[in-house]
């Protein structure tokens, strides 16, 4: 039926615009990542370059916030895997009419938003501070200790989660058993449920440590005067943005797709000797002795040699005839502003002209039509020579008037926010790059 | 070592519910004891209760002797084997073995020698290296053996073990544990509820039912004197008739049943016995032991009609509608070659005698 | 009771009873249950600096709460216009955004869940995440790089004619809201998804095959099927766009002020620790209030919701 047929285009387009809608903006700043143009776009396209990176390598701030945020990663782990499996261990154990409290408790941090988890931690630290009187120094003022708790308030109850769900699958017969064989408690802890719970605490681990790194509400309000890479990058709003950002991303999303293939191989790998397992019990294979590490796996090593390759071919892409390329790309801006320039100059003779064949006004000097009505633009002829656009010539037109005619069309948006960081207007590109 | 095991007048409850009501056995050291009774009886609590899993609310547990109260079940002598085997699936099979040892301090070699050991006991001498996910199931039921030997308990628990096997390695395992147990010496404590399993292995069992341990003797005892009306239908398949006492001895009693008066055996209880004249009672006879009249006389008969026949290769198993019972009467005979030379439908009398029928109070039946 | 305490300490052995008392007691009072509490008290006390809590120069006060309404500490002449229109705009802007991502999630998830094939299906599903391994504030400043003068929605937009200069997209606020209804669309789609996929697939075979139209299977069979789902998601896509502080901030204007940053804003420029926590107190009161209206509203339970 037709109305089928017209719903399910529909239903296509609708789910390739949601997609266009969700990568778009990625794909996009990406992109400007690779434009040596010093604002983030990609139209116009100057040049293929991989300059930003270096920007980003050098950037020692930026630096700064990726060391802490590091840091303050690796503590929330140490924190909030352990208080994570506790939480899990106590929620098998607790009563059944205290069960729901405690769970709705202990997960309740992740509902609340995260800057009142930072704001409560802060009052709360620093009260506590001043109850004991310790100095400015300590560590209840300390942004590290602050942003390390605050963070573990919520992220130990995501790895609580994790926990549960491998706990859940765990056989506690074992754990009598290892005790009926004379274990002690430790022992039992150690040998048995530990080795059991490693995959789980492995992916509570990254769990954390990426919830941490990425954090924004709960890190502004702890951090005081320390900083993060979130917190260095919301700085930038105010001081101005170029592609560097755009590169940022472009690392992260490079470097989570790498760890994402590894991870892929090695699950897929995992999968396998488990069949393998199976198999032998059934007694349709032999035991094959051991397998090839996980390195010199075929395709490991494809994952390498692929991102080695276009780590490469970016490099020298975005290095050699770089600079020819620049200097091509400057050389054909200043054609066109000149272009530009002389197209208005000869607008505005005409319409000199015909103000002047109706208004018989001298010949030569032309009508102030600037908005601001400076008066006496003979004196600023001279500004004329000085001025930036350098092989000008012909006109008498002042340096003002000219911004000012070139600007109304182009100008609009002086004023507008995003204008103060890399300028968009093509005079004061190339006033920055003069 | 081996040592026996003494139940004292041991109550378990949980809340309200009673798992396990005054429990008194003695099991000898050395022997291989068997707790039967269906699902939810309380055997398996029972067990836990001797390993030190759970904590009786009356009453105490004794191992070779000594008070166990208060002892966990990794200080205790004994070592369970699981349902579900519990197996460590992320150790070798030598390691799962010598898993008693490690948590012991013993060193590498010492583990790996008592491994071998007893792989040889096992007859899995080559496995050591495997991981448990690959062996088969008769294989993993020998691996817990073993690993629970490595203990080398006094008493060894064994909980419904063949339960999840197939019905010939079923059998063949019968055979081993109790080879295994004969050659070890120790004490074999076994929980089932499958009667053929009991009967074959054990030097004695306890029948329990509902909390309550119905009897404690040797197999044929219990097959041959059921002391309890549950008892005698839970272990084997019985025919049963029920009426009151007309007259009772110490050794026989009379009972009046709508099929006609039927004379059976009297089983003492404690000592004591337990009908009297006017007491309601059930007459028990199984299938193998009742008859075709064909001519001889028997102290008791009945008149059956034939409903369905079946041949069972070995067996002949008859159906009868006898008046005054529900449930159809089964009378199994041998099969000697020769057919039965009655027809579908046919009225026919059968016969028992009193020394293989048992008449017992009426009580609990086991669930069909 | 004891006996409870003995049996746990007996299960676990003491060194694990105890690690796992302390360790639970330490998160669920010293990070969970106090901080909110000190919080709820301090928004009631007056503003001083740090070395005068405590003292009485620290007293109660339930002057900030007044602020939030009257704009003064004693007054009650008129009303605090300027906050409370911030605040009153956030909570709308916020329902808007869910309502927007939930009509975009729920046909998409619907879509995935039941007409895509297999293996295409698992794969789109599977790239959902990859956009939320990008930071949330890169993100936003990928709209802020998209809807710029020079940015691609200009340039688009300049290009087909329907607009002859930039339009300064940030200011009007519309970068922000398509900001923020991208912000956390992978939490409202991943919910809506695993409930209709969970719907066995028999049920709208046989509603159509009675003949029922495509909006009414919807309206009978799915939606029914998938309220959980729809409330998780648009619980949590509501109480983090009441709670961003990021995308307000790199992609907001000034006339588009959020609640957030006024909090923040208490804290770092006014110095205002208590009128933060106040506002705070607030916030979070508005996030718990609309969870409880919700789940009575969709007879949801509270365990449904925290996937």
């Amino acid at each position: 039926m037709t109305s089928d047929r017209i719903r399910t285009a529909f239903a296509i387009f609708f789910v390739l615009g949601f997609f266009a809608y969700l990568f778009g903006p990625l794909i996009i700043m990406g992109l400007t990542a690779f434009n040596s143009s010093a604002f983030p776009r990609i139209t116009p396209w100057e040049c293929f370059s991989v300059e930003w990176f270096n920007v980003l390598t050098q950037d020692a701030k930026l630096l700064e916030g990726l060391r802490n945020s590091i840091f303050i990663g690796l503590g929330v782990v140490v924190v909030a895997v352990p208080l994570g499996l506790s939480g899990a261990l106590m929620l098998t154990q607790v009563r059944e009419r205290i069960r729901p409290w405690y769970y709705t408790i202990v997960i309740s941090p992740i509902l609340v938003p995260g800057v009142v988890l930072g704001i409560s931690t802060l009052l709360f630290w620093d009260r506590v501070g001043t109850m004991f009187g310790a100095s400015r120094e300590s560590i209840f003022y300390n942004g590290f200790f602050l942003t390390i708790i605050g963070q573990a308030t919520f992220i130990s109850a995501y790895t609580m989660l994790v926990f549960i769900s491998r706990l859940q699958r765990f056989d506690t017969a074992q754990e009598e058993a290892a005790l009926d064989l004379g274990a002690t408690h430790v022992q039992t802890f150690k040998r048995i449920l530990l080795p059991f719970l490693t995959p789980a605490i492995a992916s509570a681990a990254v769990l954390a440590f990426l919830a941490s790194f990425e954090n924004y509400n709960t890190t502004v309000f702890t951090i005081i005067s320390e900083s993060t890479l979130t917190t260095f990058l919301a700085a930038k709003v105010r001081h101005g943005i170029n592609p560097s950002i755009s590169a940022l991303a472009v690392a992260i999303v490079a470097l989570t797709l790498f760890g994402a293939a590894l991870h892929e191989v090695y699950r897929r790998r995992e999968l396998a000797a488990e069949k393998e397992s199976a198999k032998v019990a059934k007694g349709e294979q032999q035991q094959r002795k051991g397998r090839s590490t996980f390195f010199l796996d075929p395709a490991v090593v494809i994952i390498f040699l692929v991102t080695v390759a276009g780590l490469g071919t970016a490099y020298f892409a975005g290095t050699i005839g770089l600079d020819e390329c620049k200097a091509e790309v400057k050389a054909e801006k200043k054609r066109i502003t000149e272009k530009r320039i002389r197209e208005r100059q000869q607008k505005s003779m005409f319409q000199d002209a015909g103000r002047r064949v109706g208004s018989g006004a001298p010949a030569g000097s032309p009508e102030k039509t600037d908005k601001s009505g400076r008066v006496g633009t003979q004196q600023f002829d001279n500004l004329f020579n000085t001025d930036n656009l350098k092989g000008q010539s012909g006109t008498n037109e002042t340096s003002a008037e000219k911004k000012e005619r070139v600007g109304t069309e182009n100008f609009e948006g002086l004023f507008a926010p995003d204008n103060l960081e890399g300028t968009e207007n093509p005079t004061q590109q190339q006033n920055k790059e003069e | 070592m081996s040592a026996d095991v003494q139940l004292d007048n041991v109550w378990i409850r949980f809340g309200d519910f009673v798992a396990a009501r005054e429990a008194n056995i003695h099991i000898q050291e050395g022997e291989f004891f068997s707790f039967l009774g269906p699902s939810g009886c309380g055997k398996t609590t029972l067990l836990r209760a001797v390993s030190g899993f759970l904590d009786p609310s009356e009453g105490r547990v004794l191992i070779g002797g000594k008070d166990m109260a208060g002892i966990g079940p990794n200080k205790r002598p004994t070592a369970l084997i699981f349902q579900n085997l519990a197996l460590f699936p992320l150790m070798t099979v030598w390691e799962n073995i010598a898993f008693a040892l490690e948590v012991r301090g013993a060193s590498k070699a010492e583990r790996r020698k008592k491994a071998d050991e007893l792989l040889e006991l096992i007859a899995l001498p080559d496995q050591g290296e495997k991981m448990v996910s690959e062996l088969s199931g008769g294989q993993k039921q020998r691996v817990a053996i073993a690993r629970a030997l490595a203990a080398e308990p006094d008493v060894l628990l064994l909980d419904e073990p063949l339960s999840a096997l197939d019905l010939k390695l079923r059998q063949h395992m019968r055979t081993e544990l109790r080879a295994i147990q004969q050659r070890v010496g120790i004490t074999f404590i076994y929980i089932t509820h499958d009667q053929g399993e009991a009967l074959t292995m054990s030097d004695h069992v306890a029948v329990m039912s509902q909390g309550v341990i119905e009897q404690v003797a040797d197999g044929t005892t219990i097959y041959d004197r059921p002391e309890s009306a549950f008892v005698a239908s839970f272990v084997g398949e019985n025919n049963l008739f029920s009426g009151k006492v007309v007259e009772a001895t110490a050794e026989y009693a009379v009972v009046e049943t709508p099929s006609g008066k039927l004379r059976g055996r009297q089983v003492a209880r404690d000592g004591k016995t337990q009908l009297a004249a006017g007491d309601d009672a059930y007459v028990f006879i199984r299938p193998e032991s009742l008859k075709f009249v064909n001519g001889n006389t028997f102290d008791n008969q009945v008149t059956g009609k034939i409903l369905h026949q079946e041949f069972e290769g070995n067996f002949w198993q008859v159906f009868f509608d006898v008046k005054g019972i529900d449930k159809r009467v089964k009378l199994s005979m041998v099969n000697d070659g020769r057919s039965i030379s009655h027809d579908l439908g046919e009225q026919v009398p059968l016969g028992f005698n009193a020394d293989l029928a048992v008449a017992l109070p009426i009580g609990d039946l086991a669930a069909e | 009771m004891t006996t409870y305490w003995q049996n746990f300490f007996k299960k676990n052995g003491v060194a694990l009873a105890t690690y796992l008392l302390v360790s639970v007691g330490c998160w669920i009072l010293l990070m969970i249950i106090l901080p909110q509490l000190f919080m709820v008290d301090f928004s009631f006390r007056a503003n001083v600096p740090p070395p005068q809590w405590g003292t009485d120069a620290h007293y109660y006060t339930t002057q900030h709460y007044n602020y939030m309404l009257y704009g003064s500490a004693q007054g009650q002449d008129s009303y605090n216009f300027v906050d409370l229109s911030v605040f009153g705009r956030t909570i709308l802007a916020a329902i808007f955004v869910t309502l927007i991502d939930l009509a975009l999630c729920y046909p998409v998830a619907y879509y995935l869940a039941h007409v895509a094939q297999g293996g295409w299906a698992r794969l789109m599903v599977m790239s959902l995440i990859i956009p939320f391994w990008v930071n949330e504030l890169l993100r936003a400043f990928a709209f802020k790089i998209m809807f710029g003068s020079s940015g691609i929605v200009n340039n688009f937009l300049i290009g087909i004619g329907i607009l002859d200069q930039p339009f300064d997209f940030i200011r009007g606020g519309v970068a922000l809201y398509a900001g923020l209804s991208y912000a956390y669309i992978l939490l409202m789609i991943f919910p809506i998804y695993n409930a209709i996929e969970s719907l066995d697939k028999n049920q709208i075979e046989a509603a159509r095959d009675l003949g029922s139209p495509w909006w009414r299977i919807h309206k009978r069979v799915v939606i029914p099927h998938t309220k959980p789902g729809i409330t998780s998601g648009c619980t949590m896509v509501f109480m983090l766009t009441a709670g961003a502080l990021a995308a307000p901030q790199i992609l907001g204007g000034p006339s588009s002020l959020w609640f957030t940053q006024i909090i923040y804003q208490a804290f770092n420029q006014a110095g205002n620790w208590s009128r933060g926590a106040a506002y705070a107190i607030i916030l979070l009161a508005t996030c718990i209030i609309f969870v409880l209206f919700v789940m009575r509203i969709f007879k949801v339970k509270l365990g449904e919701i925290a996937r």
